[in-house]
């Protein structure tokens, strides 16, 4: 009986190694982080291309992916770092100070809750507010230059900095905060030692998803008025039937939200690594 | 002799917690002392009020009605010669074993000296955790966790311990062990023990007394002191004596439950 059951178990288990040599380049070609999507993406720009060359598309309509690399061409390296830098800099200056805002309010809220149920409906309202709706009256009331466009990066990006952090703020386990409590430690060391501390995980989830909103919000500002930046350059190019530049303009667009959100991510991996999910096999 | 006062004496204690479905009778009428060095196990049903008790001596809660003292005093507010250890062992994830066990003393005075520092690390000999000072809480099992949270709570050198039901997330072995543990650095160096659990094979293993509270509104329904030899381990629990305590305990639990 004992006998029958290893013979099955051994003789099931050793041939996928051993028999099957073509299986091993797959595995690899499956498991080697990042070749998979790579792939996908490479075969999705051929089909594109050849679709484009088969079928005839207008370049308005869809222009192919080798017309798109001919747009990178049409504005000079250092227009485009202009353009870059203007968007990047309203992103920025936008995020920071929508972080510096919203930590306090997060802890605010957390602390309080008469404030926090006569701000939070407020806050609500500012959020079911469209960006892009109140962002032409935000540049009439404040005037042109930086000021309207950074105004415009804080309304959207702080709105789950707040909610995410607060949430991450009440999540400390209550057992900490009986320690606080029976150690008698001042308010501002139990925030400061184990409330802030336990909302990192927290806080770092919204500061990656308000990173790729603060570019939004840059771009939306810029639609609306702007003589630079991506946003204003792919607006600029569309309404000249450049439809390639345009292109372009959104490739560098979703290489720099990719650029920002990955330095995120890796300020995360490399000052708290403990806040990351454990990872398991 | 009996004019010291006992280091923890609740009287007439009753606790009425107000919740959004109406007010939760927790205890009524808790009379019980439990005397300087004593280890007293309070074992009930869950949900009978045992971590209430725990609060209460810690001065996390006042109670609604009754007095509950610690060394003839009535508890006011949290005191600095009582330690607590909870039933996970909440660690702070991004500190070490070290941090963690210097952690009290930063955390109420702002700063930790070398000197609390050296102190830490012969407390986390002492739990048996040499040579793990620079580890986090991830790399540890569940065991040396609690371990870590005891010797956090041994920390400020406390006259008292109050521990609420410490061994329940562990393993059987691992939890037998740390009971054995826990008696070894208590027999070293005496302290008043309110140790909570529902298991009674562990309260009559470790306790000089258990106290058996009733289900909600929680009173003390039976005071049993264990004399069993001390120091105690594996052979213990062979003892036909040891048998009789938890027969007796268990009749009584299930007796009420019925």
């Amino acid at each position: 009986m004992t006998m029958s059951d290893t013979s099955a178990v051994s003789s099931s288990s050793a041939p996928p190694e051993a028999a099957m040599p073509g299986r091993s380049w797959s595995q690899w070609f499956v498991r080697t982080p990042g070749l998979l999507p790579a792939a996908t993406f490479v075969a999705i720009v051929l089909v594109w291309e050849a679709s484009c060359r088969l079928f005839e598309i207008p370049s308005f309509v869809l222009p192919a992916p080798s017309r798109i690399l001919g747009g990178f061409d049409a504005v000079s390296t250092s227009r485009w770092f202009e353009h870059v830098w203007a968007t990047l800099r309203v992103a920025l200056i936008g995020y920071f100070l929508s972080i510096a805002i919203s930590l306090p309010i997060a802890i605010i809220l957390a602390r309080s809750e008469i404030l926090s149920r006569a701000v939070y409906p407020i806050l609500v309202v500012v959020q079911s507010t469209p960006v892009v709706a109140i962002a032409p009256i935000i540049i009439v009331a404040l005037g042109s230059g930086d000021t309207p466009r950074i105004v415009i990066t804080c309304l959207i990006t702080f709105f789950p900095l707040v909610v995410s952090t607060t949430t991450g703020l009440m999540a400390t386990p209550p057992e900490l905060i009986e320690l606080s409590r029976s150690l008698r430690a001042p308010v501002i060391r139990e925030i400061t030692q184990i409330r802030l501390p336990f909302a990192i995980p927290y806080i770092f989830s919204a500061l990656k998803i308000s990173v790729t909103l603060a570019v939004i919000g840059a771009v939306v500002a810029e639609f609306v008025a702007a003589d630079k930046g991506l946003g204003y350059f792919i607006q600029f190019s569309t309404s000249m039937f450049q439809v390639q530049q345009a292109w372009a303009g959104l490739i560098v667009l979703v290489l720099l939200s990719l650029v920002l959100f990955q330095i995120v991510a890796a300020v995360q991996r490399i000052w708290f690594p403990w806040s990351l999910p454990t990872e398991r096999e | 002799m009996s004019t010291t006062p006992p280091a923890i004496g609740f009287s007439g204690v009753g606790q009425v917690f107000r919740t959004a479905s109406g007010a939760l009778e927790a205890l009524r009428g808790v009379d019980m002392t439990i005397g300087r060095h004593e280890f007293v196990a309070v074992l009930g049903p869950s949900g009978c009020g045992k971590s209430t008790l725990l609060r209460l001596t810690s001065g996390l809660i006042r109670p609604t009605s009754g007095t509950v003292s610690v060394f003839g005093l009535p508890v006011a507010e949290p005191r600095d010669d009582i330690g607590i250890v909870f039933q996970k062992p909440t660690l702070l994830p991004w500190a070490n074993v070290e941090d963690n066990v210097v952690f009290p003393v930063r955390h109420k005075t702002g700063r930790g000296t070398a000197e609390d520092r050296a102190n830490a690390r012969v407390i986390i000999e002492k739990v048996g955790l040499a040579g793990f000072e620079a580890r986090l809480p991830a790399e540890l099992s569940g065991g040396m966790q609690q371990r870590v949270g005891i010797a956090r709570a041994l920390f400020m050198n406390p006259d008292i311990l109050l521990m609420d039901e410490p061994f329940s997330a562990l393993d059987a072995l691992t939890r037998e062990e740390m009971g054995f543990e826990l008696l070894r650095i208590w027999e070293a160096q005496p302290k008043t023990v309110m140790f909570i659990t529902h298991s009674i094979s562990e309260a009559v293993l470790l306790a000089d007394r258990v106290l058996v509270m009733s289900e909600r509104p929680g009173h003390i329904v039976e005071n049993l002191v264990i004399d069993l030899p001390r120091p105690r381990g594996i052979e213990t629990s062979n003892q036909k004596a040891m048998h009789d305590y938890v027969g007796h305990l268990r009749g009584l639990l299930l007796k009420r439950a019925a």
